[in-house]
């Protein structure tokens, strides 16, 4: 187990290199100027090309790339010019936020979408089955902004049960003391009740707005990968077997029917993470999707070059966790590995 | 036999039957209205017995015995008829009162045992999920019963393989996990779905021997669906022939080769192939008979066949010292390699793994012109492998292939399809469906061939060129605007075998080319091959590993195991007078009916 590990670590260096070049040239590319940008409207022409000359952008690619490069290596991503701040400190602070966010949607979508999947498949063709497809496509097909809209003004402005979508704490109340970045964690391990209570309240709408986004492919994928287990040979044998509709549902046929499940999970998530920028927006929170896009905007090459790479890593991290998911479920995969 | 006592047997036990299904009408809905699949069956099973329902596909003789489990698909349903066991009735019996049935009553052992294993879970959890369902053990004894289980269906070395996957076992070893599993609860009635199809002919022997064994000892009654005659007629007591859902011959199973009574009947004990019988024989009889005088008219007259097999001395096709190798990735190694391993019954030392595994050991042979070589042996002697070779499809270890005197092993497999002895050698595929492409029409699968290779031609001229191929192979023309899914087994077969002859090639490859058939069809398949050879002087090399099919068809006959060629001669004497030892024990395996 431990050696597939690292032989997965492995193949995913040239991929990880393959993201630094083309997420370099690909900044590089990018319409706008950044000295002209930083130099303001009214700067001169000496103006803009000291700032060009600060930012070392000046000197021909390579060289821009091999200090790129250099400064990477030492956990260096830059400094956003924007804001002064340096890039991998603001990322380190910012990406827990848009995890536990982008987490418990997921979660919350699981939970709900698997053993509607499940029903949907144990009873193909009922009303139970259309209502499955209906809410999911429904789910789908709001934009997330639409959706996180209609959520604050039902809860927030309507009936008021929910906090003001204004990030992920009410001003009364202070962070938790930093050990995961996630609020729920920290403020169970600072033993810190009313914190969590605080941030899981913050948390509720723009989960949800994520989670039903999330539903209809995780939803939709577990009734089909169902189906098809459901109709295979194997549970025949097992009914044949006179084994309970519960063994048969879960033991059998799920077990089966979770590798494909997995899979769209992993492609879900890592789409939630990075395209979530508009819930980020319409709550207020502080993730790394609206610190990308601002950056974009600003033609601002060094926040974007990290958050694409660290985009990148955490992609090659949630398919070595699939991986090994897959191994766990499936013997099959363990030995040719 | 006298015919007094055949009829008789229908009715015979006298007490009340174990199983006893009456007037058992089952309708499928479909896009297209329900669809009777089964109409108006009896069938009794007395205590002890074992019969045989006997019949081709879609007969309805799997959906007879999925109705008496009540384990139809959601599309199917009783009815009609009434089926009683053991003085339960099964149509009326609520769904709980059924799931006490199977496993612990009936059991069901199924076709394929490799897809009818849970793939992810231990096969001892598997057998111990049946026995704590029926609280044949708890907890703490789960784990012992489930091994003395498997010791009981002769798993060798019970306690490890109680941990293994089913892809880490054998095909044959797969089917005897299944059989512990519908024996586990020491059921009263075993129901086995063409329990051997797909099996070798020596692990059909051993686990059918296993199934009357057990059976026998436990005073069980059996069920035993197969499409084969013969196999049938040897272990059975009875046999009931369906013919498209409905039962048209209940007999004993001396009195069904000797006096079949229903002309349906009559026609698949022609088409079994078996001992002392020629290709026509297996027709039915006028067909047959105008065959065979055909072929003897045309032996007389001198045809194409006798004057190609003499016009040359030069052999077609020769191999010498043909070798396969492929890595050995690792002891425990991995997929098709390792089915490879344990089939050959060899395990790797873990010691001293050798590199590679050959899965061709030097073999040599010919084909003569206009001759037929049969390549017989069980699943990883390494026939497929060699025919693969000879085709040119995957590349040599070491060794020539001599193909009219050039050595075509030299040219690389990836090259060889450019060059124009790719039109000299043709396949005929294994599954008729699967080797089709199904956005392909019977014409231009046929087709196919002549526009990759053939001669320019007009798309008038090569319609006709179809129709005249069609006409060959008796594909009714109407069929050849028709897509795969609309075209029943043997029809496939025949655009199959059009598609291999539509570049008049001198050697054909036959991939054990009816397999995937019904015997009715598979008969009229081996007269068409045989006639098309005559017709066109070509050379077949018949792999299989149906030895009463390769007495049929085949001039000469190769036997290989393990890689090794174990035998070789002219068809009459190695099927006759076997030299080798592994030649008697395959033909000794085949079931032999009750003459």
């Amino acid at each position: 187990m431990l050696g597939m590990v690292l032989k997965r670590l492995m193949l995913a260096i040239p991929s990880l290199i393959g993201v630094v070049i083309v997420t370099f040239l690909l900044t590089r590319a990018l319409p706008g100027d950044p000295a002209a940008y930083f130099a303001g409207p009214a700067a001169t022409q000496e103006a803009v090309d000291q700032i060009r000359k600060q930012l070392g952008l000046d000197q021909p690619l390579p060289q821009q790339f091999v200090r790129y490069v250099k400064d990477l290596a030492r956990g260096d991503m830059g400094v956003a010019l924007t804001t002064g701040q340096p890039v991998a400190a603001e990322i380190m602070s910012r990406l827990p936020a848009s995890a536990e966010l982008t987490l418990l949607g997921l979660i919350v979508s699981v939970l709900i979408a698997v053993p509607l999947g499940i029903l949907a498949a144990t009873n193909p063709g009922s009303l139970l089955d259309h209502t499955c497809r209906i809410v999911t496509t429904a789910g789908v097909s709001l934009p997330v902004f639409f959706t996180g809209l209609l959520l604050v003004y039902f809860f927030y402005y309507l009936l008021g049960v929910a906090p003001a979508p204004l990030g992920r704490l009410d001003v009364y109340f202070s962070a938790p003391p930093q050990v995961t970045g996630f609020y729920l964690i920290d403020s169970l391990i600072a033993r810190d009740g009313e914190t969590f209570v605080a941030s899981l309240k913050q948390l509720i709408l723009p989960a949800a707005t994520l989670a039903i986004f999330a539903l209809a492919p995780i939803a939709r994928m577990t009734r089909a990968s169902m189906l098809a287990v459901l109709g295979s040979e194997f549970v025949r044998t097992a009914k044949a077997s006179g084994l309970s509709p519960s063994t048969v549902v879960v033991t059998y046929a799920f077990r089966n029917a979770m590798l494909p499940v997995i899979t769209t999970l992993g492609m879900v998530f890592s789409f939630l993470l990075g395209a979530n920028v508009l819930v980020e927006k319409v709550f207020a929170w502080p993730g790394i999707g609206s610190y990308a896009v601002e950056a974009l905007i600003a033609s601002d090459f060094a926040p974007v070059q990290g958050f694409v790479l660290t985009m990148a890593v955490m992609y090659v991290v949630l398919n070595l966790l699939i991986d090994i998911l897959y191994g766990l479920i499936d013997p099959r995969v363990r030995i040719e590995a | 036999m006298t015919a007094a006592t055949a009829a008789a047997i229908p009715n015979a036990p006298a007490e009340i039957p174990l199983l006893d299904v009456r007037d058992l009408t089952v309708e499928f809905s479909t896009r297209r209205g329900t669809v009777e699949a089964v109409k108006h069956v009896d069938v009794t099973v007395g205590k002890g017995e074992t019969v045989a329902i006997v019949g081709e596909s879609g007969s309805g003789k799997s959906v007879t015995s999925y109705a008496v489990m009540r384990i139809l698909d959601r599309a199917g349903r009783i009815a009609d008829g009434t089926i009683t066991f053991g003085g339960v009735d099964v149509g009326k019996a609520s769904e709980r009162e059924m799931r006490d049935l199977r496993g612990r009553e009936i059991s069901m052992i199924f076709q394929n045992p490799r897809t009818a294993l849970n793939p992810i879970r231990k096969v001892g959890h598997q057998i111990e999920d049946v026995l704590r369902q029926h609280a044949q053990a708890g907890a703490d004894d789960a784990k012992s019963k489930a091994v003395a289980i498997l010791e009981q269906v002769r798993i060798a070395r019970p306690d490890e393989r109680y941990h293994a996957y089913p892809f880490e076992l054998s095909g044959g070893m797969c089917q005897r996990v299944v059989i512990a599993l519908a024996l586990a609860c020491r059921p009263q009635l075993l129901i086995a779905d063409e329990p051997t199809t797909g099996l070798d002919v020596t692990t059909q022997k051993t686990v059918m021997d296993l199934v009357v064994e057990l059976t026998r000892e436990r005073g069980m009654s059996t069920i035993l669906i197969t499409h084969d005659l013969g196999l049938a007629a040897a272990y059975c007591d009875r046999v009931v022939v369906m013919e498209k859902g409905r039962v048209v011959e209940t007999a004993n199973s001396h009195a069904i080769f000797s006096a079949p009574s229903h002309p349906y009947t009559r026609k698949l004990v022609r088409a079994t192939p078996r001992l002392g019988v020629t290709l026509s024989d297996l027709l039915p009889e006028e067909e047959g008979a105008a065959r065979t005088a055909a072929r003897t008219s045309s032996r007389a007259n001198g045809a194409n066949g006798a004057s190609h097999t003499t016009s040359s001395d030069k052999p077609l096709l020769v191999v010498e010292g043909l070798v396969k190798e492929y890595p050995r990735k690792d002891v425990s190694g991995g997929g098709g390699l390792k089915a490879i391993f344990k089939r050959n019954g060899a395990a790797p030392a873990p010691d001293a793994p050798p590199p590679v595994f050959r899965a061709v050991d030097g073999i040599s042979f010919a084909v003569q012109r206009g001759e037929s070589v049969g390549l017989v042996g069980e699943s990883g002697c390494g026939k497929s492998t060699t025919s693969t070779m000879v085709m040119r499809l995957i590349d040599k270890s070491g060794g020539k292939i001599l193909f009219d005197g050039e050595d075509i092993g030299a040219i690389p497999a990836r090259q060889f399809a450019r060059l124009p002895h790719r039109k000299r050698i043709q396949m005929v595929f294994q599954d008729p469906t699967e080797s089709l492409n199904p956005r392909f029409t019977a014409a231009r699968a046929i087709a196919d061939p002549i526009l990759r290779m053939g001669a320019s031609m007009s798309s008038k001229e090569l319609r006709m060129r179809c129709e005249e191929l069609a006409t060959l192979v008796g594909l009714p023309l109407e069929f050849l605007d028709r897509f795969p899914h609309q075209l029943s087994g043997g029809q496939k077969a025949r655009v199959g075998i059009a598609r291999a002859i539509a570049l008049k090639p001198d050697l054909v490859i036959l991939d054990e080319p009816t397999a995937a058939l019904d015997v009715s069809v598979q008969a009229v398949v081996l007269n068409l091959l045989q006639d098309l050879k005559e017709q066109l002087g070509m050379s077949y090399l018949f792999v299989s590993h149906d030895l009463n099919v390769v007495r049929l068809l085949c001039d000469r006959v190769i036997v290989m195991q393990a890689g090794r060629i174990v035998e070789e001669g002219p068809t009459e004497q190695v099927l006759g007078a076997p030299a080798a030892a592994y030649t008697r024990e395959l033909l000794s395996a085949i079931p032999h009916p009750p003459l």
